[in-house]
């Protein structure tokens, strides 16, 4: 968008994210926050005629979208022209069949692989590609039945699962490539057919893991020269035969023991790997992308980070570039962790360092996972595992692979075998070999107390990528005596710019990053009006781009409010914030206290903003405060009396403001005790808590017991907090910026599902739904107060409970909270633009009371689908991995519309809807919606217990579906979830969805697990479901051709 | 970060201590040398190191390639050439791309260095401008390669392996002979072209090949200069070369065909130049431009048949992208022989 805003090109874009900053005003000329499907865009373009649509920007989605809209001639129709690679060539890209035969027009060599109908021609398929072959379910998702077969006896086994598990009957067998390298070039074209290849990067974990899941490496450090260009000039090949115009992602197989390769598939798009390939090398892609849709070639264009060389380059790189992928398994409740060939990661960050050993730690320590290198963590204490459980783990990878590695080399196993075990390239293993050398060298140090003698191993270890943390727990002393020690060897990293050109030629770039392995800085650092705000990290669930919205708000509210120099540090390469020109400075790096404060003493900046980057930024606070950093905002007592349970407690006594009864413990007993007397149900939680991680509900005596054990083993330094839940309480948040004095209070915001369900997995109304003036106003009142009382200067977020008459405090952050963005875009306020003024110690100014004249509802957006075995029922864990939102007339309208969006599709006119509700009480309080079911002309189909009761109830009409346990007896739900006859699945579980951790019950999660891999929309929460057919119905009385599904 | 073995292979850094950008080097080790169905050898580009030294900020002593047999330290020691790693190369290549390529000394010793004897022996030894590099690495006698029927006669002022390899491949059976051969000897092999090979040092010092170049440019001889080469062409028709303050070196350099408008990215190691104002009156015509600073990387006669490349169009290290420089070459001496 900055690329066709310099031309003067007025854009629209549509896209029903919230929460980032491209829908933002600054971005587009007009932002349509509406469902990326062909129904809405064609009214887009109809309504606003554009000249051009650009269609590689906005991933898969948009790019299916537009082949859509150009295969049904509404682009021709209306004379919009496409912008960038063609749609013939991308389906050349898209279709398995048009790509091989391209491929092979032009040499370039693609796996075999053939299709199989029966266990004979599988067998016959796999004789003549030659064992191993994979064997891959056709039309399943996320890979699942498939396998690797090393003879025929696993390929019958396999081929015979797979043949049943498929809805076709087939199977496809391939050669098995799991053992090749797995090797990425991202290429560059113009319409003059310039080509170019912007870097090439490496997959450690090879092609047995998908790229997402798989730790990068840019550039490749295992091809010599010969591969390396072979590769790129199979590149350039395959790219100027499809005929791409901008850009495109190449994957190939290489093989390892001979120059033998493959073309694996061609992305004919931005991708996630051309984000990260982006910031490695500091090449605007995008940007770049963007202008040769337009017709500029790349000879016309400029490197802008040099302003006179060309954009015709390839970067050089002079450091190693590390992506590591973050993936929250542990949340999800039955999920299967292997990580393989379809993606399960959530997020990611970028290390960088002048070796290799540098760049990994650096990307460990930055996904924020309590690691604090690859050593250090005291794995090594109980080191000693049997030969064969390593051994599994190396060729059986999880989500713990790299630890399992780190394991192995202890162990000591050769670097060989772990080689030949996990197929990853000795070259890495050895480099991790080298890390954990140094540990043991500074380990002899631990009883010495010598530590004059130790300078060089220090040195050696600094420039390894240890932190200080990691050598204090190796040398038996603190991180802060660690840092004093460094200190008196004058010890300190030097700041290095990315400049695409390794210094040839000087660069105005203002990309940083620290390294170990250097003796000058490449920059200078003058006073002057400066300030850092520290970014959110990783993508993870709990934290996502809203705080990447907030981070750059505040940038830019800054530099409005006279900052001469607003810097950012930050290590998540998907963010605009990571952009190196959206800043003063960038420095891409580790969100530690170590950094921060590297990086602070040679910046020496005004202050530090941590209010801005979510709980990580935010967590950082009082261990910066203790070393006497300006933190600006709330001061930290205050910080403190909102943050510690029983100083909040306090406070909320002395304003008078209710508060759910709670009380913390370190014994079991008094907590038992506790239990006794306020009644079950209990929120049970470490008293420092992150996006619900570790908190749970428990219902009887016995899942406490249970929990108090786990949420102990989490935080052993921290006392368990117990809080009384409220049953069916409305849940509220208010989302504000105080300046000390006066308060703005962006907006009210009601959950749509009752307390219970996570605020980051609820549905949110603005305005709400149900309150009426009097609890408004009491709201109102009550934040006011907190601001008041804690002297608030910045944004906070206070969270409510509303049952009956009662109003409860919940909690307070004094911070920006993942709703701001919503908030702020549907009021109309920049909450952030507030917050600058407010912690630069400025007045906010007074305003007349936002004034929303429509409804918006945001919707959280689940990846269950990927996550293979994750179960989709909502509790107190968040597990929604992005949002969207959609503005209406009405509430109905906007949740239609925000529904649509998140990917529900909307059951076609006399569809079938399958309801199954565990309990009678919940089958009284769904009886209603049934009715409304049939209003809606929709087939009603239940379980057995289910469709007795509506029988009962005089429902007519009611179809029987079997369960997916008993598939001998038909009609069978398992048949109609596969034959795609259900539109939507009403599945709520026996007694409250809150009792997820209570057992769930097997049948009930086979039947929503099966929904959601056949793609059909389940709804597990009563509140949900109603709140979703009453859209229905309104959509039906209104507005039935805006929003209905074409189908 | 690739290309190390061809890099340090190269015959024109003989005389210079190679410094890489690229902090590790070595990943891959060293092969044992194979050779290709025209018998030169794979990933090397002479048949010895050719630097006066290396410096890196890592060297890999645990390289992991199916084709390695050592590590490039073994290679190193074993072929008596230092190195220093451990050094920040782009703090160093700042300073160079400040203040120019400059002389610079390496001491090897197991004990600390004093420093002051090497200043001294610096100051007193030849500068790298001034020395006459190419008898020192160009063949002593003629070497026949055999392919096709016709033949180009290729001047070896320190040629690298691949630009034999590629004119092989194009159909050519090439004659290698030694820099300061004479023209008749040349044209005893009744050349279909001639091509004036890359070289080490200020292609003014090559008073032993110039004389050679007039001849060629006389008789009109199809006639192929590459990187050094380049400039002999241009100088011997009359044109200027200068020294750049600071080199090209890479193989990922971006070049600008004037006639296209195409750009490419080709692979450079030079750090002399030819003179776009000497070239009025010569015939020749600015062919490729460097695309950053707009120096000359290719010219072109405008009626004889005469090109040079100031890049390596045969990669190694390096890409393939203007590979179509021999083809172009090839074209020329088949439209020359058509002529006759």
């Amino acid at each position: 968008m900055k690329a066709l805003r310099e031309e003067g090109i007025k854009t629209t874009l549509v896209n029903p994210n919230i929460a980032t900053i491209q829908t933002d005003s600054r971005m587009a000329d007009r932002v349509h926050l509406l469902p990326v499907r062909p129904e809405y865009i064609s009214k887009i373009l109809e309504a606003e005629r554009p000249e051009g649509i650009m269609l590689g920007f906005g991933g898969q989605t948009a790019l299916n979208c537009g082949v859509q809209l150009a295969k049904d001639r509404t682009l021709d129709k209306l004379g919009v022209k496409i912008l960038g690679t063609p749609i013939k060539s991308v389906e050349l890209t898209e279709d398995r069949d048009l790509f091989k035969r391209k491929m092979s027009e032009i040499g370039i060599p693609v796996p075999l692989s053939q299709a199989a109908y029966s266990i004979e021609e599988a067998r016959a398929a796999a004789k003549s590609i030659g064992y191993p072959v994979m064997i891959r379910v056709a039309y399943t998702l996320g890979g699942k039945g498939g396998g690797v077969a090393h003879n025929e006896y696993e390929l019958d086994e396999i081929a015979k699962r797979g043949l049943a598990l498929s809805l076709t009957r087939q199977v496809l067998v391939e050669d098995y490539l799991g053992g090749m390298k797995q090797i990425e070039y991202e290429v560059m074209r113009d319409s003059n057919d310039n080509c170019i290849t912007v870097c090439n990067m490496e997959n450690m974990f090879g092609m047995r893991i998908h790229t997402g899941d798989n730790l990068v490496i840019a550039p490749s450090q295992t091809l010599n020269n010969s591969e390396y260009h072979m590769l790129r000039s199979a590149s350039l090949k395959a790219a100027r035969a499809i005929g791409i115009i901008g850009e495109c992602n190449i994957q190939f197989a290489l093989d390892t023991k001979s120059d033998k390769y493959y073309a694996i598939e061609v992305n004919a798009r931005l991708s996630r790997s051309s984000a990260l390939a982006s910031k490695a090398t500091g090449y605007p892609l995008a940007y770049v992308a963007a202008k040769l849709g337009l017709g500029y070639t790349l000879t016309e264009l400029r490197n802008s980070v040099t302003g006179v060389t060309t954009s015709c380059f390839e970067p050089s790189l002079d450091y190693v570039v590390m992506k590591f992928p973050r993936w929250d398994l542990q949340r999800f409740g039955r999920v299967n962790r292997k990580i393989g060939t379809s993606m399960k990661s959530v997020g990611e960050v970028m290390g960088i360092g002048s070796c290799f050993e540098e760049a990994i730690q650096k990307a460990i320590r930055m996904l924020e996972i309590d690691e604090i290198g690859l050593s250090g963590n005291g794995a090594e204490a109980n080191a000693i595992v049997d030969p064969e459980i390593i051994e599994h783990h190396l060729t059986q990878p999880t989500d713990d692979a790299l630890a399992w590695i780190v394991t192995a080399i202890r162990s000591p196993m050769s670097i060989e075998r772990i080689s030949e075990l996990s197929e990853v390239d000795p070259w890495f293993l050895y480099k991790i070999q080298n890390i954990i050398r140094i540990e043991k060298e500074l380990k002899v140090y631990h009883s010495k107390r010598d530590l004059g003698a130790i300078e060089p191993l220090i040195r050696e270890a600094k420039r390894m990528g240890f932190s200080d943390r990691q050598l204090a727990f190796s040398l038996g002393i603190s991180e802060n005596e660690t840092r004093k020690l460094r200190s008196s060897f004058k010890l300190f990293p030097s700041i290095k710019q990315i400049d695409t050109l390794a210094a040839e030629w000087p660069a105005k770039t203002n990309y940083l990053y620290t390294s170990y392995g250097g003796d000058q800085d490449d920059v200078d650092f003058p006073p002057s009006k400066k300030l850092i705000v520290l970014g959110a990290g990783s993508y993870r669930i709990g934290s996502s781009v809203e705080f990447d919205w907030c981070t750059m708000n505040m940038i830019w509210s800054l530099k409005e409010r006279g900052i001469e120099n607003a810097i950012i540090i930050n290590c998540n390469p998907e963010t605009v914030s990571t952009d190196y020109d959206m800043s003063d400075r960038l420095y891409f790096e580790e969100l530690t206290l170590e950094r921060v404060l590297d990086i602070y003493e040679k910046e020496r900046p005004e202050g530090i903003i941590t209010c801005v980057g979510g709980q990580t930024s935010n967590n950082l606070t009082p261990k910066l405060a203790e070393y006497g950093v300006k933190i600006l905002g709330t001061e930290p007592v205050n910080i403190d009396r909102a943050e510690d349970r029983s100083k909040f407690s306090a406070l909320l006594e002395k304003l008078e403001i209710p508060q759910p009864e709670w009380s913390a413990f370190d014994s079991l007993k008094d907590a038992y005790s506790f239990a006794e007397r306020v009644g079950y149900p209990l929120v049970v939680r470490p008293s420092y808590v992150l996006s619900g991680a570790a908190m749970s509900i428990a219902w009887t005596p016995a899942q406490l017991e249970r929990y108090l054990v786990n949420a102990t083993r989490v935080n052993p330094e921290h006392p368990v907090v117990l809080t009384k839940f409220i049953r069916s309480a409305l849940e509220i948040e208010v989302d504000a910026v105080s300046d000390g004095e006066s308060t703005f209070i962006g907006a009210i915001v009601e959950h749509v599902e009752k307390a219970g369900v996570h605020s980051g997995d609820a549905i949110m109304s603005i305005p709400p739904k149900s309150l009426n003036s009097q609890a408004t106003a009491r709201l109102v009142d009550y934040t006011n107060r907190l601001a008041k009382a804690l002297v608030i200067k910045g944004p906070f977020n206070v969270q409510y409970m509303v049952k009956d008459e009662d109003i409860f405090v919940i909690e307070c952050n004094l911070r920006a909270s993942r709703s701001m963005p919503f908030v702020s875009k549907t009021v109309g306020v920049n909450l952030m633009n507030l917050a600058a003024r407010a912690l630069l110690g400025e007045k906010i100014p007074s305003f007349d009371g936002p004034k929303v004249s429509k409804v918006s509802v945001k919707v959280p957006q689940f990846s269950f689908m990927q996550l293979d075995g994750a179960d989709t029922l909502l509790g107190v864990e968040m597990q929604s991995t992005g949002e969207v939102a959609c503005s209406g007339e009405n509430f109905h309208d906007a949740l239609i519309r925000a529904m649509t969006a998140a990917g529900y599709r909307l059951p076609r006119k006399g569809g079938n809807i399958l309801v199954t509700v565990g309990g009678s009480e919940l089958k009284e309080q769904l009886f209603p919606l049934v009715e409304k079911l049939r209003l809606l002309d929709l087939h009603i189909h239940a379980t057995e217990h289910t469709a007795d009761f509506l029988n009962q109830r005089g429902v007519g009409k009611v179809t029987v579906l079997y369960k997916i346990g008993e598939p001998d007896r038909t009609p069978n739900i398992a048949e109609y979830l596969a034959n795609q006859q259900l539109d939507l699945v009403i599945n709520i579980p026996s007694t409250l969805t809150l009792e997820k951790y209570a057992d769930t019950l097997e049948d009930e999660y086979m039947i929503r697990r099966k929904a959601v891999e056949l793609g059909v929309p389940v709804l597990t929460n009563v509140e949900t479901a109603e709140a979703y057919v009453d859209g229905l119905l309104w959509l039906r009385k209104h507005s039935p051709e805006v929003a209905l599904d074409p189908s | 970060m690739v290309g190390y073995t061809e890099a340090l292979t190269d015959p024109s850094y003989r005389g210079q201590i190679l410094s890489f950008t690229y902090p590790l080097i070595g990943n891959y080790g060293v092969p044992t040398v194979q050779l290709d169905q025209y018998g030169l050898p794979r990933a090397f580009e002479s048949d010895a190191i050719q630097v006066n030294a290396t410096v890196v900020h890592e060297l890999c002593d645990t390289p992991s390639h199916w084709e390695s047999s050592k590590t490039v330290n073994q290679w190193f020691f074993s072929q008596g050439i230092p190195g220093i790693d451990g050094i920040d190369v782009r703090n160093l290549t700042k300073r160079l791309r400040d203040r120019g390529v400059m002389m610079a000394a390496l001491a090897v010793s197991s004990e600390v260095v004093d420093q002051e004897p090497l200043f001294k022996s610096l100051q007193s030894s030849a500068l790298y401008a001034e020395t006459e590099l190419v008898s020192k690495v160009s063949v002593k006698q003629p070497r026949r390669w055999k392919t096709g029927s016709d033949t180009v006669v290729l001047i070896d002022c320190g040629v690298k392996y691949s630009i034999i390899r590629e004119l092989l491949h194009s159909g050519f059976s090439v004659v290698q002979v030694p820099y300061n051969t004479t023209i008749e000897d040349v044209m005893k092999y009744q050349p279909a072209g001639v091509v004036l090979s890359n070289g080490p040092g200020d292609p003014k010092t090559c008073t032993d090949t110039l004389p050679l170049v007039s001849e060629l440019l006389d008789r009109e001889i199809p006639t192929l200069g590459i990187c050094l080469g380049a400039q002999l062409l241009a100088l011997a028709a009359g044109g200027n070369t200068y020294k750049l303050p600071y080199g090209h070196r890479g193989q990922n350099k971006p070049c600008t065909d004037k006639e296209s408008g195409r750009g490419y990215i080709t692979s450079q190691n030079h750090g002399y130049a030819i003179d776009s104002n000497s070239l009025d009156g010569t015939g020749f015509k600015v062919w490729f431009v460097n695309s950053d600073d707009t120096s000359i990387e290719g010219i072109r006669h405008d009626r004889k048949p005469f090109l040079a490349v100031q890049f390596h169009p045969e990669g190694a290290p390096g890409p393939h992208d203007t590979a179509f420089v021999f083809e172009r070459f090839r074209a020329i001496t088949r439209t020359t022989i058509d002529k006759r």
